[in-house]
């Protein structure tokens, strides 16, 4: 079982929603980073999804746009973000989650990168490049690592297509809760929250659905998880709290807006 | 070698559709009724009449009698896709796929350019039947091609200044992309090259392919050679699809700005890698680490790190050749054409005409290159004064 799974069966016994925080690598600095990660922890994530930044991130808005910019700029390299992970393994053993786009992976092959991956503490991967089509050697390449593959589905999925993305998502499955790009904010709308309780439908318990982008608030914590969702994943608010706080404070900041939304999750 | 419709929208191993899962139903919905429309003879009715009678095909086939004695080898012949309304093929292109988004019920267009060619045609076949069409243009595109951007405003088009990236035609796609994600049930998304997800790069080659289908009718003789330039390449795709069971030999020629051996050039089939980018799996130029490079050249049009899958295709199997030329080359072959035909080419084309010019040399006089003048270059005349003040 992966830490990702043990952690969703952890908070089911407590009646719980798992709250899933994702950060950049690198942006606005490694130190910042690190800085980040500890007061999410300490804030009560449950789960880091860690970004690794992309030339050409058509699947994000302009706040991880720019953190994906400033990150390369800096010269973030692969190298490097391993180099994150462990200096994080060796302080928590919270699950972590690399958020990234298919060709970081496809560069070095599926089995080289994710084997990489896994030996550096990483135990899921999204890629929101990544259609169910074109998956069947990424997935396999993932299983024989033992690495948790977390597919998104979005609220105009069709129900054939769900139930194919279904079995060949471990871990959790990501459901976009927008029309749009990562962070664009906006109100909750109401087919979200029916695509929500399709896709739990669809899950049938086999598998946990959280819900993410444009998710900002307690109250929308409040409002995904009351309707069902099994987990929230905050993005972008992460980044503008860093982009607007300098270095020294950031553990804290993040560590008081972290509380509050888990807090929601209970 | 020469795939129809392919399967799983593979080209060999290239193509696929890496998509985000929002544009799922959307490219399904767009393939269906792609494959629907593809053999429906009012559709292709509407279409050949829209080709002759707006776009004004059949383009010619000129023999370049002055270049091809300067030269001194293979007669040279030009397929004037220059005298196309709007001044390029694109148009055969954005006329098939705007009919198709009618069909489809899709009033808003938005499309990706970067010479501003693409964006012009797209808004041209847009204002002719009735949509509203927004166009993505990288920040610097805008720039070295503004009465591109002026024309497309004028024939009614928005056009929005993409600032993100290297700001040029790969962020212009991206941006684009993030539209359709967003907009996904009301917007149609018009792509220009043979590049992106399957279905784009079989419709595209498709619609393009009507440059190869005339070359064959037009030559008495098959020709020993065609040569097209490569970008997204859907100029090339449509000139090589009809004659890939020929015995021509065909030559696609990347935009090798200052040399493939440095890092400023535009020339994936030459110097590139496998890779995953806008939807698709083809050669790319990216560093080590997967992340897509910047690239360089003179014309805004093959400033791209991508390229369409089925060259990336006909590649590997070695059925076309695929070489680059540098800027400097392009240069002389502007003005060369421009000096000896008074046909002042796009600054892409020239770089088909500066490969055409190198391989008549060694060719016999009784041979025969046809050349696919992709486009006019009235809108590099700057491009080219700049350059030529600096030398």
């Amino acid at each position: 079982m992966t830490r990702i799974q043990e952690k969703f069966n952890q908070l089911k016994s407590k009646n719980e929603a798992a709250l899933i925080s994702y950060i950049m690598a690198g942006y606005p600095s490694e130190k910042a980073t690190l800085s980040a990660v500890r007061g999410l922890i300490k804030g009560g994530t449950d789960i880091i999804e860690l970004g690794f930044p992309f030339s050409d991130p058509i699947a994000d808005g302009p706040t991880i746009q720019m953190a994906s910019t400033e990150s390369l700029n800096k010269g973030t390299k692969i190298d490097d973000f391993f180099a994150i992970v462990k200096k994080i393994r060796k302080e928590a053993d919270i699950p972590l989650v690399l958020m990234t786009y298919t060709n970081i992976l496809y560069n070095q092959t599926y089995q080289k990168f994710i084997s990489r991956a896994k030996k550096a503490g990483i135990d899921g991967l999204i890629l929101p490049d990544m259609a169910i089509e074109e998956s069947k050697d990424y997935v396999k390449a993932a299983k024989k690592s033992g690495m948790d593959t977390i597919f998104l589905v979005s609220p105009n999925t069709q129900n054939d297509r769900l139930k194919k993305i279904i079995k060949a998502t471990s871990g959790f499955l990501y459901m976009v809760a927008v029309f749009g790009t990562t962070g664009v904010q906006t109100k909750i709308h109401k087919y979200t929250i029916d695509a929500l309780k399709n896709t739990k439908r669809s899950a049938n318990g086999k598998i946990p659905v959280g819900v993410g982008f444009g998710i900002s608030t307690d109250k929308d914590v409040h409002k995904y998880v009351s309707s069902g969702a099994d987990a929230v994943i905050v993005g972008s608010a992460n980044i503008k709290i860093m982009e607007n706080t300098p270095a020294n404070k950031i553990e804290s900041k993040i560590f008081t807006f972290t509380k509050k939304l888990k807090n929601k999750t209970r | 070698m020469k795939i129809g419709i392919p399967k799983d929208g593979r080209f060999g191993e290239f193509g696929g559709k890496y998509i985000p899962e929002t544009l799922a139903p959307a490219i399904d919905e767009l393939e269906k009724s792609y494959l629907k429309i593809r053999n429906d003879k009012n559709f292709k009715k509407e279409l050949g009449r829209l080709l002759v009678e707006y776009a004004g095909r059949p383009t010619p086939m000129y023999f370049a009698k002055n270049l091809t004695k300067t030269v001194g080898g293979a007669k040279i012949y030009l397929k004037r896709e220059d005298l196309l309304h709007g001044g390029a093929h694109k148009i055969n292109n954005t006329l098939g796929q705007a009919l198709l988004a009618k069909r489809m019920g899709k009033k808003r267009i938005i499309a990706e350019t970067g010479a501003g060619q693409h964006g012009v045609a797209t808004a041209m076949a847009c204002a002719s039947l009735g949509l509203k069409a927004e166009i993505y243009m990288g920040y610097v595109d805008t720039i070295r091609q503004k009465q591109n951007v002026f024309r497309m405003e004028l024939l009614g088009a928005k056009v929005h200044a993409v600032k993100s990236g290297s700001k040029t035609l790969k962020d212009a796609i991206n941006e684009a992309m993030r539209d359709w994600i967003t907009n996904v049930d009301s917007t149609y998304y018009l792509l220009g090259s043979a590049v992106g997800p399957h279905p784009y790069p079989l419709m595209v080659r498709d619609f393009q392919a009507v440059i190869g289908n005339e070359i064959k009718k037009q030559m008495k003789k098959i020709p020993n050679a065609v040569v097209a330039c490569v970008g997204g390449g859907s100029n090339a795709i449509g000139t090589f699809y009809p004659l890939i069971d020929t015995k021509t030999k065909i030559i696609g020629i990347e935009a090798g700005g200052k040399g493939v051996k440095t890092k400023l050039h535009s020339a994936p089939l030459s110097a590139g890698k496998k890779g995953v980018l806008h939807g698709m799996m083809t050669y790319l130029m990216q560093n080590k680490d997967g992340q897509i490079s910047e690239t360089h050249s003179i014309s805004a049009g093959l400033d791209y790190p991508g390229v369409g899958p089925e060259h990336a295709y006909l590649k590997d199997e070695n059925r076309v050749e695929y070489k680059a030329v540098t800027d400097d080359e392009v240069i002389d072959a502007f003005l060369i054409l421009t000096r000896t035909e008074g046909i002042i080419p796009a600054l892409e084309s020239a770089h088909a005409i500066a490969h055409a010019i190198k391989i008549s040399k060694k060719m016999k006089k009784t041979e025969s290159i046809v050349v696919t003048l992709s486009g006019r270059g009235d809108k590099d005349i700057d491009i080219v004064k700049e350059y030529l003040s600096k030398q």
